[in-house]
């Protein structure tokens, strides 16, 4: 059955809602500008830190938020319920206000940072904070994704697995992640692609140096607001980030349907 | 000596399960019950999954479970396999790469490995699609790929659990051979937990029947068939099963105050509880108000209102209010003229009349049995 046709209004004005602005973005660029802003050390530079944090934060998520993810898929139904809220909580909290907490945990005088401040470890400012703010608002992106996988595998073929003499490391390794392998992909991906654009929590928890941490959202935000370079630049570097998620996004696209049964 | 004893109580929610027996080296034993017996407990204790409450449970000397040494070797360390109703092949692994599972995880070689999931494929008959994915294999094909892959495990028992019952007749059919003559190939001690007669027959060196988490009747297969002790067993046996008094010379008051006339088996004294059974086949109808054979001690007359009646694999199968159980062929069904409600009378001769005691199972000295206690007692009503 199709669906009603008024439907096509809404739908269409969604698409252009999503679509319209990045349109006009590339229509303000000054194209003759794009290679020298592109090619400045600062941009470089930005880009550079930008893809190596994110790489980080992305690689933080897998070892945590999949153990994490499968530990809620086997809980029973009240506790994966509390803990699916607790792990959802950076995706609706406004980054701003995850950066002002992380400060209040790992500042100098934080709850944990002050005891780290007196062995020496100073967290907030350095390269470290970027990836632990990209991680913080990143996880959330890996956790469902490949949580919603364990869930629909079941613990059938891990069973299977057992009865066949396979340790339950081996088992985890063998069966357990490659059924969820699809699903893990999608989730690295939108990690990563969460982790490059992140500003807010970037901004308040790690500052904007260059070079240390001033990642690719930090570079146009500075340029955009006239910090030494102008907006052209600004729009060039926009469009450098888009081009770098567009690509993310087909190489997720070939690479499902290599997984794909 | 690897054969397989369980003397153990396990509970699941309100259920209790308490069986005690064995499964003789390189034997295969049949579990058989009706829906509820606790089949599915019992395997799972078995494989590990359900911890029991007493007892133990051991392959030759190795145990597996001891509830009063507080031992439960989980399921990746028992070295008992399992073969369920659904292949569950691992859907992101190729055919090969299924049966070369448990070998890889048992430390072998790629190579090696590989070498072994090709044979046992070639075993099972599934040359050249040893690369398939299962969701490119037939149920059947799937469950040859589930069996090679359970038997590349080399398991000390291997449990089968209703493993035909998702496939087709024929495919069931071919597949029940193919597993008989591989565990006979192999000399894998196993248990098959079924409610097909026609798997214990295939499979089955002997036989235990579960009902109610208890064991109610084993043995070697013809003398449990042959002298059923229960409903359910006299259903798988397709007899008509009657309980009573012996009353010496093969002669059985029914609890339902009928008297048979058959031929005793084993030592049975007047008093005694007693069964009778006979194949439906043996009995030959008769309407009340004909003039027939006159009953005697060559035919015993049992009175009994028609039911229904269905097309059997001997005939017209005739089912009567009381339960019991007649194959008439189709052209004396037809003379018959039946009716729902009519009255007719069934002979039947004494030769196909068992009589035996309805207290301890005459079992044959096999090596694979049960222990069996309070079997068939009041079963009946």
């Amino acid at each position: 059955m199709s669906a009603p046709r008024w439907l096509i209004a809404p739908a269409v004005l969604g698409l252009a809602l999503v679509v319209l602005p990045l349109v006009a973005l590339i229509v303000r660029l000054d194209w003759a500008s794009v290679p020298a802003a592109i090619a400045s050390s600062e941009a470089l530079s930005a880009l550079t830190l930008s893809l190596v944090t994110a790489a980080a934060a992305t690689g933080v998520c897998v070892v945590l938020g999949v153990p994490l993810a499968l530990l809620i898929a086997r809980a029973g139904s009240r506790l994966a319920g509390v803990l699916r809220a607790a792990v959802t909580l950076p995706l609706v909290l406004p980054p701003l206000v995850g950066g002002i907490a992380l400060l209040f945990l790992l500042g100098r005088t934080g709850l944990v940072g002050a005891s780290l401040d007196a062995v020496g470890i100073r967290i907030p400012f350095t390269t470290g904070a970027v990836v632990i703010a990209q991680s913080f608002v990143a996880l959330p992106f890996l956790v469902i994704a490949v949580e919603g996988a364990f869930r629909t595998a079941g613990v059938r073929y891990e069973q299977v697995a057992a009865t066949l003499g396979a340790s339950r490391w081996t088992t985890f390794r063998r069966v357990t992640l490659p059924l969820v392998a699809p699903s893990l992909v999608a989730g690295i991906v939108l990690c990563f692609a969460r982790a490059l654009g992140e500003f807010g929590a970037t901004a308040l928890f790690a500052g904007n140096q260059e070079g240390v941490t001033r990642t690719m959202p930090l570079a146009i935000y500075t340029a955009f607001n006239g910090g030494g370079i102008g907006q052209s630049t600004a729009i060039a570097l926009s469009l450098l980030l888009v081009a770098v998620a567009i690509l993310v996004l087909l190489a997720m696209r070939s690479w499902r349907e290599d997984v794909a049964l | 000596m690897t054969g397989l004893t369980a003397n153990v109580a396990a509970r699941r929610g309100a259920f209790t399960l308490a069986v005690d027996l064995h499964a003789a080296s390189a034997r295969t034993l049949a579990v058989l019950g009706p829906n509820g017996a606790g089949k599915s407990t019992l395997l799972d204790v078995l494989v590990g999954r359900l911890r029991p409450e007493r007892g133990e449970v051991r392959v030759g000397d190795r145990v597996l479970s001891d509830a009063a040494e507080r031992i439960h070797v989980p399921p990746e360390r028992r070295r008992v396999g399992l073969l369920s109703q659904a292949p569950s092949l691992f859907p992101h692994l190729s055919a090969q790469e299924n049966v070369a599972f448990a070998p890889r995880a048992a430390g072998a070689s790629r190579i090696g490995a590989r070498e072994e999931a090709v044979r046992l494929l070639d075993a099972v008959g599934l040359r050249g699609l040893e690369d398939r994915r299962a969701a490119r294999l037939s149920g059947g094909q799937q469950q040859r790929v589930a069996l090679a892959r359970a038997l590349a495990a080399r398991p000390d028992v291997l449990l089968l659990d209703e493993p035909f019952s998702a496939l087709d007749v024929s495919t069931a059919a071919d597949m029940r051979m193919l597993t008989a003559e591989t565990l006979e190939r192999t000399g894998t001690t196993a248990v098959v937990v079924t409610h097909d007669v026609v798997d214990a027959l295939s499979l089955g060196h002997s036989c235990v029947v579960l009902d109610a988490g208890r064991v109610v009747d084993g043995g070697d297969l013809a003398s449990v068939l042959g002298m059923p002790r229960s409903p359910f067993v006299a259903a798988l046996a397709g007899m008509n099963l009657l309980a009573g008094a012996a009353a010496g010379d093969g002669v059985v008051h029914t609890d339902d105050g009928r008297v048979l006339r058959g031929h005793e088996i084993g030592v049975l004294r007047p008093g005694d509880r007693a069964f009778a059974a006979f194949p439906p086949a043996a009995v030959r109808l008769e309407h009340t108000g004909v003039v027939g054979s006159a009953p005697s001690a060559r035919v015993t007359h049992l009175a009994a209102m028609v039911e229904g009646w269905e097309l059997g694999t001997a005939g017209i199968r005739v089912r009567f209010r009381d339960g019991l159980l007649a194959d008439v062929p189709p052209a004396e069904f037809a003379s018959l003229r039946l009716r729902r409600g009519d009255r007719v009378r069934l002979v039947v001769p004494p030769e196909a009349v068992s009589v035996y005691a309805a207290g301890e199972p005459v079992c044959g000295a096999d090596e694979t049995s049960a222990t069996v206690h309070d079997v068939g007692r009041g079963r009946l009503r």
